[in-house]
């Protein structure tokens, strides 16, 4: 049997979109979570949370986007016009939310404004990526390996319903996060807020996986045909697992495995995703074999993504080494 | 279908310009920033002397308001190659996209992987971590700029590819597609000017410091430092522009007689316009101000050498001139400005009046953000007179846009404008703030806090911030 690279290849922007989803997920909750907790020195806690990982956390987006021009060109060319809106939108609201980590320091009076910045881009950023999900998964009309749809195609009750998913799934995220990562009344605040939007995520959850299969008959084939419906019986059955999981670790007042289980459900979440897509990259569209750019573009960098990702895992590791355990909410003060 | 009277490839272009304007001012300081910490930390390591750690301290804040927006429209950037040139990623992304692939893997990651532990996690990881810490990003930042500026000279000078049936570019070779025939010049002349800004920029920090109090040692320090930079780099990069616009006339003649502003081919020994106004309608260039001859000696290096003209060229392969023409101007007259500044300096050092000498500390002042005009107007020269083509010679602009209307990138257009004039313009406001800052702590600067807020563990508001108490103590 030969490689296949292109096989390879979707694996890793799998991965990649995987690591960002789950990572940035859990920064960009913290920012959706931010008006929940009004007081300034709780919000200086949690920016100084995730302040030493986001940036990191959001590379993996570039990796996504860029690996996907590099390997998949025609995916790229077809799937980013027919989200102009949405990515433009997901961008503007990366800006506010990357620059507030340090102007909300800077603008004395002025940083509840920034703290305001820093929430709607989380939000902007959480529900674009979300409703491009959906949007993705509906399809998209590709003619003479161009997009061949209008400028608003991608706005749907199902768009808008993933990206509420998203939203929520990474509140909860952050939820997770920062009942990790604080103490005291914060911590507290977070795992109460943590139980309903784990409900929240489960009920959407449901919601989107039934609406799928009705979709496109390729999903319904998928999920009900033999022998996919064998992973149709099991998916569920281990976000079953999680979810007991996360309310386990919530009410017992645990603080790594609701996070954990937070990260499970998105990964299985993810994985279904997975299924119900393979073989295609643009679902009904386009295939990965039929995306893939030229071998030479594969192996070449192939080779450095063999070779470098286990090293950026390796450095990224011993980053949040470096930073972990709680935030101490003194240190700082006199 | 129009938005505002213009076309979709129109905006597009607008839009391209304009965000990637703004993304690469960020760079062009954070990269020279980065390196410049990475030496002030190996200062104060060496010597133990505080006026470094200070010195770093105080950069450090400025470096990482930049880079952050530097990451952020830099995102954008990344994005925009398919939601508006979605036929070019198409054709060409299988050769751009490993290079941008490349740079991601080799740099973005280690930047970003060690940008935490260099601006929050000295006292977590002790010394030595530190500055590996500090010298991975320094490096990071160069490597990036190696690959964004082959990829971008590839566009320029394509080498080591074929064209398959569906017009698409499939790399044959890497090694050449890498070190495409520009590549090396454009890059050290890229690199280089990163640094200049950065030395202008720190100059002029310096000198504003030393008008207000001569004494200060950390304002002496960094401003006796940009200055031996602007003294020795500045003709560094004259050579290297040099060399690249050679390497351009014989790559691109057509934009180099855009860049001279000729029309007509000169057999016999081209005049250098010094100063005139293109016109692409009328062809030719009118109030030139010309010195014989001078022309071909610094594009041939003799005296009689032949020119090009923009006639030799059917008007629809023409790159507009007028852009070109002034930007480069703007560029080189920029370019001897600084070394005019680098060579006074060295006077009044030998004099022992550099930290005194008003005259020149107000002109350093002057030339703080010179560098950021010199970058941006080299940049629109290169890419104004790389049009009509995105893909030098074989890949017009308007075959490389995507099948967006012109409603959706005007709008989005307008959208990008609204927020980074609101975004960067305050970060911009923060950063004149902070470098408006006397050079000292008043603080253990061992703590990583002070004026620099820290992270990671240690939620310190900066100390002149009214709002830090608000539910403290
Ligand atoms: C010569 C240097 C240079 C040039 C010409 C460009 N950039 Fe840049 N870019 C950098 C030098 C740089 C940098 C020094 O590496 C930055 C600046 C601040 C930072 O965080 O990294 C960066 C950041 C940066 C980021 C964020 C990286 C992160 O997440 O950490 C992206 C995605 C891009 N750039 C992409 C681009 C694209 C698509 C460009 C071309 C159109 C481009 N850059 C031009
Ligand atoms: C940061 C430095 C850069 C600046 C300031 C810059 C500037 C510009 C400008 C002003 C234009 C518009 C030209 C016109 O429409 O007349 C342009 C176009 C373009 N540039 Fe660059 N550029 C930079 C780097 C890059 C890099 C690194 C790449 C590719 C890897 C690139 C690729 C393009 C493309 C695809 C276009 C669009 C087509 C076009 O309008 O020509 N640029 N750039
Ligand atoms: C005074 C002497 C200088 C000369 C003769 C010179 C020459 C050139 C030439 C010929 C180009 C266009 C290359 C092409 O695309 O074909 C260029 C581009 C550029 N210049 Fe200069 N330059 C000078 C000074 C500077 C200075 C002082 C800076 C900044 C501090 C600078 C920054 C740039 C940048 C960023 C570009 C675009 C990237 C590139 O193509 O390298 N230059 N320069």
């Amino acid at each position: 049997m030969s490689i296949d690279l292109p096989i390879i290849w979707a694996a890793i922007i799998a991965f990649a979109v995987l690591a960002y989803v789950v990572l940035d997920g859990f920064d960009l909750g913290v920012g959706i979570l931010f008006p929940l907790f009004p007081h300034r020195h709780d919000r200086d806690v949690m920016t100084n949370s995730i302040a030493p990982v986001w940036d990191g956390n959001e590379t993996w987006l570039v990796l996504g986007g860029g690996g996907l021009m590099a390997v998949f060109p025609l995916a790229y060319a077809t799937v980013l016009p027919a989200l102009y809106m949405p990515i433009i939108l997901m961008l503007l609201g990366l800006i506010f939310r990357g620059v507030a980590f340090e102007f909300r320091w800077r603008s004395g009076p002025d940083s509840r404004l920034w703290d305001g910045g820093f929430w709607l881009g989380s939000s902007v950023a959480a529900m674009m990526q979300g409703i491009a999900l959906g949007a993705l998964v509906q399809g998209i009309k590709i003619e003479n390996r161009s997009y061949a749809g209008g400028w608003w195609d991608w706005l749907t009750p199902f768009s808008i319903l993933t990206g509420v998913a998203v939203v929520v799934g990474y509140a909860l995220l952050g939820a997770t996060w920062l009942n990790l990562k604080t103490t005291g009344e914060l911590q507290h605040r977070a795992r109460r807020m943590a139980m309903a939007l784990g409900v929240a995520l489960l009920v959407l959850i449901a919601v989107v996986s039934l609406w799928t299969p009705f979709i496109n008959h390729l999903y319904f084939e998928r999920w009900f045909g033999w022998p996919t419906a064998f992973f149709s019986a099991f998916v569920p059955l281990l976000v079953a697992m999680c979810a007991v999981a996360l309310w386990h670790g919530l009410t017992q007042d645990k603080h790594l495995q609701p996070f954990l289980a937070a990260l499970g459900l998105f990964v299985l979440s993810y994985a279904g995703l997975g299924i119900s897509f393979y073989p295609y990259i643009v679902p009904g569209a386009l295939t990965i074999e039929e995306a893939a750019a030229p071998d030479s573009s594969l192996i070449f960098l192939l080779v450095g993504a063999v070779v470098l990702i286990p090293i950026i895992l390796a450095y990224t590791g011993y980053a949040y080494w470096v930073f972990r355990g709680k935030i101490d909410p003194e240190e700082g003060y006199h | 279908m129009t938005f505002l009277g213009l076309t979709a490839e129109m905006l597009a272009r607008l839009q391209f310009a304009f965000t990637v304007s703004f993304h690469f001012l960020f760079p062009a300081f954070s990269i020279g920033t980065a390196s410049f910490l990475a030496v002030l930390n190996g200062l104060w390591l060496w010597k133990r002397d505080e006026a470094y750690l200070k010195l770093f301290e105080y950069w450090k804040t400025i470096f990482a308001i930049t880079f952050g927006m530097g990451v952020v429209s830099g995102i954008v950037m990344s994005y925009q190659f398919g939601t508006n040139w979605a036929r070019f990623s198409d054709k060409a992304g299988a050769v751009i996209g490993p290079l941008m692939g490349y740079e991601v893997l080799t740099a973005f990651f280690l930047e970003a992987g060690f940008l935490g532990i260099a601006l929050f996690g000295r006292k977590r990881v002790g010394d030595t971590m530190h500055m590996v810490a500090v010298v991975a990003v320094a490096v990071g930042t160069l490597i990036s700029a190696t690959w964004i500026t082959s990829a971008n000279s590839w566009m320029h000078t394509p080498a080591g590819f074929s064209i398959d049936a569906a017009g698409s570019f499939v790399p044959e070779d890497w090694w050449a597609i890498v070190f495409n025939p520009s590549f090396p010049y454009r890059m050290t002349h890229t690199v280089l000017a990163a640094f200049l800004t950065t030395a202008f920029a720190v100059g002029g920090v310096g000198a504003w410091h030393l008008l207000h109090n001569e004494e200060n040692r950390q304002s002496r320090i960094m401003f006796s430092m940009a200055m031996w930079m602007a003294a020795i780099v500045t003709p560094i990069q004259i050579f290297v522009g040099d060399q690249h616009g050679l390497n351009t006339l014989e790559h691109q003649p057509a934009k180099i007689a855009a860049m001279e502003g000729h029309f007509e081919t000169h057999e016999n020994g081209a005049p250098l316009i010094l100063f005139g106004i293109p016109d692409d309608e009328a062809e030719v260039t009118r109030y030139a101000l010309e010195i014989p001859k001078l022309g071909s000696l610094i594009l041939t290096h003799h005296l009689n050498g032949r020119v090009q003209g923009l006639k030799d060229w059917p008007r629809q392969d023409r790159p507009p001139a007028l852009m070109p023409f002034i930007t480069f101007r703007v560029m080189v007259g920029i370019g001897f400005l600084m070394l005019a500044l680098g060579i006074w300096s060295l006077y009044a050092r030998a004099k022992g009046s550099l930290y005194s000498n008003r005259a020149l500390l107000r002109s350093a002042l002057i030339m703080g953000p010179s560098g950021f005009v010199a970058v941006l107007a080299g940049w629109y020269t290169t890419e104004v007179g790389r049009q009509p083509y995105t893909i030098y010679g074989l890949l017009r602009t308007s075959d490389s846009l995507s099948p967006v209307s012109a409603p959706a990138v005007g709008t989005s257009l307008l959208a990008f404008i609204a927020v980074y004039f609101i975004v960067f313009g305050t970060g911009t406001f923060y950063l004149l703030k902070l470098m408006r800052r006397v050079p000292e702590l008043t603080e253990d600067p061992e703590l990583d806090r002070g004026p620099t807020r820290a992270a990671g563990t240690t939620p310190g508001p900066a100390q002149d911030d009214p709002m830090g108490g608000e539910n403290v103590h």
